[in-house]
């Protein structure tokens, strides 16, 4: 990895389903500690551009660089092991693992093999410890025994921050973590990510305006697929085109 | 290896492919629309040769029996439907598969309770009874060309009503989106209460084209029901063109296979090996050529769902 | 301390059917045709356990699990053909060439999920039946007579009744020991994670694939266990050992005594074994009794034998 280079960088990334360009030209690079947010309108094309970053949908064309190494052709498994951590939109958490179990999985990826067929894994430290500090580090310490069925939803949200923080990733992707979050849920998922800066480089796809303009380092508005504009939140504040395209839509809800 | 011999068995080939498709044809319909896996299809096709042969001796003759098995095996399919199946819909595929099975052991002792376990014949109708020279010296039974020309026509027809009616549209954008087509106010239990007849029908057919050239015996419709999930696996799950051209090639490969495997091991083994080799291997053939089509395709042929 | 009893706990329903296994000889059931039975329901419950593992902790569930049991089988009768009937050679000889089979078939199958996967098990089973059949060495559709049951260390003690009890007994305890291990291992947990939500598990980094066919093979090996030791107990094989009605049993067998239970996967043998031959004894069409029982218990024993007690206080209470 070339130092101070971007840990993530997209390049010309391209995406079409049927005749539609849901991804069009897309690129933007993240640096290391930064927190760079993807914006838009709904139906602009961001969890399909999270998806071809994790790995999940491949790109038509164009270049996924992530710590300066091309994953474009790598799947999701390969692209987690190289550190990238992603949240899912809907909540993707194991229901039948206790919170502490989900964390502990993440933990186990990046840590001895996973072929080990009869030593129990539950209670093995080297997994506890540091599942346990991510869910510390989130706030759900106190829930850690709780199957993950049986927490709320806001209490998922924070899970799914957890796991991916076990992985001890080197780019957190987190697609529209405050979806479906209460005011207060949503405070509280703030103030976890604001502690997260600068430790970690933080791709965020959100729609909470305030929360993104508290948190971002730099924005990009996505537009149908493209990227209309990028920069520092308070030129993307003034820029005129992403107010007629996105905040035009605002007032229409 | 003539080339008589070869005629011949690509004929029985697709003719054994034909009634595969009939039964492959509602299997695919009913998981399509209702992503409801119904192992006890299979003795739909079972209880349509019974009561095909059986209709046949009380009434005297293949047209009676015909005509009185297919609205029995049709009544007999709903009454299931009505009694076991309806409630498995909303149940996870392994409760559809274990209680499923349930009805076959019932529908096959049952049989067995009534019929005994010595197979039963059934009459050949007397108009399609005779050969036809296909060659000069080769007599081919007009009644396997018959069974092969009324598959050609059911599926001409399964296409027609698929492709080209307002219940076809249904059952296609139900296979490919059954909770759109449920949001878009259709009542998709009776859409399915249909299919599954219609289905239900096509085995029912196809059991009683069988009975005269086959053995009629309880258990019948278990293998054939397993080489039409071979069918509909390769075709791709719900799409009808699929299972068409699978059931073909399956019942092709089935065919040629048992007749030319052991000769053609015999250009590599001695006769006694070759012809135990061959034999093993015609056995697997069909699920070996699974194997390959899955390797490549894993969602079939022709997938209805796309993605 | 509180988790030695925990664990205590948790392994009893285990201990105790294993503890009624092990006093059935001294209480009674010591009488020939009854040993026989229980070899029987210890021997197929070995193979339900395997496929418990795989349909309740994988995800996996394979309507063809009787085609390495068989495969197991049919590898007592090629060494017996051979001239091999060491049980240090025979036992590992059949579950490897199960494992072997299980390998083969689920690189392929595993690649597909759902009701693709019932389906090709299905298939694949089907067609180990027919080849089966088609081994015109080993009998063909006939099947094939076992002169001497497999020796153990040079001796005949699988010749002895009780001597087969125990070896039996003892083998369903390590099973039941070894795949409840399995299942909450580093391996196992990968693998439960993955039945319940195989997408979060790519995400934190891995594939489930490797996992589910690695389990795939092993559980083929237990069951392939099971058929060498069933082919002792009946001193026949054939074709019949791999129809695909044994899957569909074994199947129900796994889920009778609560889905992902492995000791209900035991209860669930003893108490299919058992039903099979009452029923038996009461008519020859027992089948006619035991289907709308299995349809029944489908329909409306959601837990299984173990939610019984909770489904019926449930019904009590409403009553």
């Amino acid at each position: 990895m070339a130092d101070g280079g971007p840990v993530l960088e997209l390049r010309g990334l391209r995406k079409r389903f049927g005749g539609l360009a849901v991804t069009d030209d897309v690129s933007l690079a993240v640096a290391p500690g930064a927190i760079h947010a993807v914006i838009g309108p709904n139906g602009a094309g961001k969890t399909t551009l999270v998806h071809q970053i994790s790995g999940l949908l491949a790109p038509d064309s164009g270049r996924v660089l992530f710590a300066g190494e091309d994953v474009t052709a790598l799947p999701m498994h390969r692209r987690a092991r190289l550190g990238l951590a992603r949240t899912f939109q809907i909540t993707s958490v194991v229901p039948g693992f206790s919170a502490l179990e989900n964390a502990a999985l993440a933990v186990q990826a990046r840590s001895g093999s996973s072929f080990r067929l009869l030593r129990p894994a539950a209670g093995q430290l080297a997994l506890d410890d540091p599942a346990m500090e991510a869910l510390e580090a989130v706030g759900l310490a106190d829930r850690a025994r709780t199957p993950a069925g049986a927490l709320s939803h806001g209490e998922r949200r924070q899970l799914e921050l957890a796991v991916a923080l076990a992985m001890r990733p080197r780019l957190l992707l987190l697609d529209e973590p405050l979806a479906g979050a209460g005011p207060e849920e949503a405070e509280r998922l703030v103030g976890v990510l604001s502690g997260l800066r600068g430790r970690y480089a933080i791709l965020l796809v959100e729609h909470d305006m305030p929360a993104v303009f508290a948190l971002a380092d730099g924005i990009s508005v996505l537009v149908y697929g493209r990227v209309v504009a990028t920069g520092p939140p308070a030129a993307i504040r003034a820029n005129p085109e992403v107010r007629a395209a996105y905040l035009g839509e605002d007032d229409a809800a | 290896m003539s080339a008589q011999l070869l005629l011949v068995q690509s004929l029985n080939g697709l003719q054994f492919g034909v009634l595969l498709f009939l039964v492959a044809a509602g299997l695919t319909l009913v998981f399509g629309v209702m992503d409801f896996i119904n192992l006890a299809h299979g003795v739909q096709y079972m209880l349509g040769a019974y009561l095909g042969a059986t209709f046949a001796a009380w009434a005297g003759g293949f047209w009676w029996g015909l005509l009185l098995a297919l609205p029995t095996t049709l009544a007999i399919g709903l009454a299931l439907e009505w009694l076991v199946f309806r409630h498995l819909y909303d149940r996870d595929h392994l409760s559809q598969v274990l209680a499923t099975f349930g009805v076959i052991l019932v529908l096959n002792q049952g049989v067995r309770a009534i019929w005994g376990t010595a197979p039963l014949q059934m009459p050949l109708p007397e108009a399609l009874s005779g050969g036809i020279a296909l060659m000069p010296g080769l007599l081919y039974p007009v009644y396997r060309l018959a069974i092969l020309a009324a598959g050609v026509l059911l599926a001409g027809l399964l296409w027609f009503l698929v492709e080209h009616t307002r219940t076809g549209a249904l059952v296609r954008a139900g296979a490919s989106n059954a909770p759109m087509v449920a949001a878009l106010g259709v009542d998709i239990r009776r859409l399915f209460t249909v299919v599954f007849a219609f289905g239900a029908m096509l085995a029912g057919f196809a059991g009683v084209m069988a009975a005269p050239i086959l053995s009629v015996e309880p258990g019948m419709g278990d293998s054939l029901l397993i080489l039409a999930f071979v069918v509909i696996v390769i075709g791709g799950i719900g799409s009808v063109r699929g299972a068409l051209m699978s059931a073909l090639l399956v019942g092709l490969i089935e065919t040629l296979g048992k007749s030319l495997m052991p000769d053609l091991m015999r250009l590599f083994l001695d006769p006694s090996a070759a012809r135990q080799a061959g034999a093993a291997l015609a056995s697997m053939l069909v699920y070996i050529a699974m194997a390959a089509i899955l390797a490549v395709r894993p969602q079939g042929l022709f997938p209805a769902r796309a993605g | 301390m509180e988790r030695a009893s925990a664990a205590l706990r948790e392994a009893s329903p285990a201990l105790l059917l294993l503890g009624l296994l092990a006093a059935a000889p001294f209480l009674g059931f010591g009488q020939g045709y009854t040993m026989t039975l229980l070899a029987r329901a210890m021997i197929l419950a070995m193979a339900a356990v395997s496929l418990s593992v795989l349909v309740g902790g994988a995800g996996l569930v394979s309507l063809g699990h009787a085609a390495p049991l068989g495969v197991g089988a049919y590898a007592v009768v090629a060494l017996d053909a051979a001239g091999v009937t060491e049980g240090l050679v025979v036992l590992p000889g059949a579950a490897a060439a199960a494992a072997l089979f299980a390998l083969a078939t689920g690189a392929v199958a595993i690649r597909t999920s759902g009701v693709h996967f019932i389906m090709i098990t299905l298939a694949f089973g089907q067609m180990a039946f027919f080849t089966a059949g088609s081994l015109t060495a080993y009998g063909g559709d006939d099947g094939y007579t076992l002169y001497g049951r497999t020796e153990l260390f040079g001796t005949r003690l699988l010749e002895d009744r009780l001597g087969f009890h125990w070896v039996c007994l003892g083998l369903l305890a390590a099973v039941l020991l070894l795949c409840r291990l399995l299942l909450a291992s580093r391996f196992g947990r990968v693998l439960r994670a993955s039945r319940e939500n195989p997408l979060r598990v790519r995400a934190v980094g891995f594939e489930p694939y490797p996992f589910r066919l690695l389990a795939y093979a092993l559980m083929g090996a237990v069951a392939g266990l099971a058929g060498a030791l069933l082919a002792n107990a009946t001193e026949f094989v054939a074709p019949s050992y791999m129809a695909w009605q044994r899957s569909g049993d074994l199947l129900f067998m796994a889920i009778l005594g609560g889905l992902g239970s492995l000791p209900g996967a035991v209860a669930g043998a003893l108490a299919i074994v058992l039903l099979e031959e009452w029923l038996s004894e009461l008519t020859e069409h027992w089948r006619l009794i035991f289907g709308p029982l299995l349809i029944l218990s489908v329909l409306f024993l959601r837990g299984g034998l173990a939610g019984l007690p909770a489904q019926l206080g449930g019904l009590l209470r409403r009553g």
